[in-house]
């Protein structure tokens, strides 16, 4: 049924729709309204059976995950920024154990300087934590994402985190087609668990393993990973079959098929991409887009097959590697090696900035004339940058970063981009 | 694609304002796609918010930079907020919640350029506190949005306002947006005689 919402209560209405047993969470902005429509559910009885458990921070609710998932309960929970950092431990947990939670992350910077705007940064810092991560482009793609990641968890044993980006995606209404329950009963089997702690089959679970088998175990990580990347196709291949659409898969393909120049990118901001690509092909320019929707497993050979024929490739990417630059431009060279071609790596909408077709035009024609440099930060104000600098070699107690910085740019609340 | 910007200050709805006006799209069978510029989100500060409105799919995801249309929720922010960045003179509709004129505003000069039948006021706080009892603006300036710019049907709006409001709060604001609607729609008659006698 299609519907004017929130994404963020269009990506709950899906996770009600897969049936969870047991939601935990701590609220943290943007994720908020996600866990407060599916508490909402959950009171009114529209959501049953199902626990809703309040819990004291985000450690907490990863930990209670974990708990519900090994007791066999199909577990969910979201969090953004600093709370995903808060539950790190307790993630690499979920993952090592195998336990199949899913996890929206509603993609937001982390501090400091604290921020609340959207960016990639949490999740990459998360990239080797053993979770699958896939990434949605639009609130459709979300919401149909997270009924994907209950059916690929559960059938590998492996926590999935649904990546869409805070604000952006979370908080924009826009038209959704929402499947009815018999669809998502039909795609989504009951929960299987592989291992499950029940009093009348008593288990351990979470032995500790030394040098003698502790590669092996990681290795079988690697390996389930691996075959998620046979999966993933095949599971977006049977949701078209049932949902009547194209939702999630390894990579998206964009004008790609003649393109001399391809940009790469995650999330929402592939949709001004494509508007700006349309822009570049109508006045002649060969360029094309590809969106990695799984960055965990990341699609090696997907990636090389479309990149490969390019002449140029432009990593655009909503985190910082900070020391050496690009984190999705790193994966994305590994998939290219021994290929000659530009590549070019830009780091853009840190912390909100907006990213806009203006911008991109300009940023796009140059790396066609193979003008921009390796490493690029997309519009960067030197001004703030130098002054910061000059300060610093002026004076010793130059003082805090961030309040000299606002100090020297005045208010901005009042912006309209 | 019709792209409308509002402004308006935390606590007068203005996120609430765009998101009903994407429901009324939708529930026109347009595709709309509405956000929140989140600064700083404290009761009274400068806030804005978007709808875009269109045939097909919308993609793009930056803030409006270039609006058609801008529904101005408080007249105090003229002055303080760059408001008008990005609206074409000629083509652009700007509606304000105030029962001044646009001279009065200290405004008149500025928007000289613009088609007259495409600029108008309501006094929408004051519908509002009429027919819902509260100082917020939102709902009655979109029933004035669907006036001056011929975009939405009435119905529409008035079915967006029953989508996000319950009961009896729903009704005082389709009131407000009905009322909005039907003072706006007069003058713009009134203009049109006038214009035609000139």
């Amino acid at each position: 049924m299609l519907k004017q919402i929130e994404g963020s209560l269009g990506v709950a209405e899906a996770v009600a729709l897969c049936r969870p047993e047991v939601i935990c969470a701590y609220p943290i902005s943007p994720q908020t309204h996600i866990v407060e429509n599916l508490g909402e559910m959950v009171k009114t009885g529209a959501l049953a059976p199902c626990e809703f458990i309040n819990v004291e921070s985000e450690f907490s609710a990863m930990s209670v995950a974990i708990g519900a998932s090994a007791a066999g309960a199909r577990a969910y929970t979201a969090t953004a920024s600093q709370g995903l950092l808060y539950m790190v431990e307790a993630i690499f947990n979920a993952a090592g154990l195998g336990l199949p939670i899913v996890m929206t992350v509603a993609n937001r910077a982390i501090g400091a300087p604290i921020n609340i705007w959207n960016d990639h940064s949490d999740s990459m810092s998360q990239r080797d934590c053993g979770w699958i991560q896939l990434f949605a482009e639009t609130n459709q793609e979300a919401l149909d994402l997270h009924i994907q990641a209950f059916r690929l968890g559960e059938e590998l044993s492996l926590p999935v985190m649904v990546c869409m980006d805070g604000f952006i995606l979370t908080h924009a209404y826009e038209r959704l087609d929402l499947p009815d329950q018999a669809q998502v009963d039909a795609y989504l089997p009951r929960y299987e668990p592989r291992q499950v702690l029940d009093p009348k089959e008593p288990v351990s679970i979470g032995a500790m393993v030394g040098p003698e088998a502790f590669t092996e175990v990681r290795y079988l990580a690697h390996a389930k990973q691996m075959q998620a990347l046979e999966l993933i196709p095949r599971h977006a291949q049977e949701f078209r079959a049932i949902f009547g659409r194209d939702s999630g898969g390894l990579v998206r393909e964009y004008r790609t098929s003649d393109a001399t120049t391809i940009v790469v990118a995650l999330g929402s901001v592939l949709g001004t991409i494509k508007d700006t690509v349309d822009e570049m092909r109508r006045e002649g320019h060969r360029i094309g887009a590809l969106g990695i929707v799984s960055f965990r497993p990341f699609p090696l050979a997907e990636v090389r097959r479309v990149l490969h024929p390019a002449q140029r490739v432009v990593v655009l990417e909503k985190s910082l590697a900070v020391g050496i630059g690009g984190i999705l431009s790193a994966n994305v060279r590994m998939a290219l090696s021994g290929v000659q071609l530009h590549g070019y790596t830009v780091i853009a909408g840190l912390g909100g900035r907006p990213i806009t077709r203006k911008s991109l035009h300009k940023l796009f024609r140059e790396a066609e004339r193979d003008e921009l440099q390796p490493l690029t930060f997309l519009d960067l104000d030197w001004n703030i940058v130098n002054r910061v600098l000059e300060r610093e070699k002026r004076e010793r107690r130059s003082g805090p970063i961030a309040e000299t910085i606002l100090r020297d740019v005045g208010v901005v609340a009042a912006r309209v981009a | 694609m019709f792209q409308i910007r509002l402004h308006g200050r935390g606590g007068q709805g203005v996120v609430t304002g765009a998101e009903m006006l994407s429901v009324a799209a939708f529930l026109q069978g347009r595709h709309a796609q509405a956000f929140p510029s989140f600064g700083s989100e404290r009761t009274g500060a400068p806030v804005v918010a978007f709808c875009r409105i269109d045939d097909r799919e919308i993609r793009l995801r930056e803030p409006i930079m270039e609006p058609d249309a801008l529904i101005i929720q408080d007249p105090t922010l003229l002055h303080q907020v760059e408001v008008f960045s990005g609206l074409k003179p000629g083509d652009g509709y700007i509606l304000i919640n105030t029962s001044r004129s646009f001279d009065e505003l200290g405004i008149g000069e500025f928007v000289s350029g613009f088609r007259p039948e495409r600029l108008r006021t309501v006094p929408a706080t004051e519908l509002a506190v009429k027919h819902v009892g509260r100082p917020l603006p939102n709902a009655a300036l979109l029933g004035g949005f669907a006036a001056v710019t011929g975009l939405l049907d009435l119905a529409s709006v008035a079915a967006a306002i029953r989508d996000k409001f319950p009961g009896r709060v729903a009704e005082g604001n389709v009131a407000a947006a009905t009322a909005a609607y039907e003072i706006v729609k007069q003058e713009m008659k009134e203009a049109a005689l006038n214009a035609q006698a000139d």
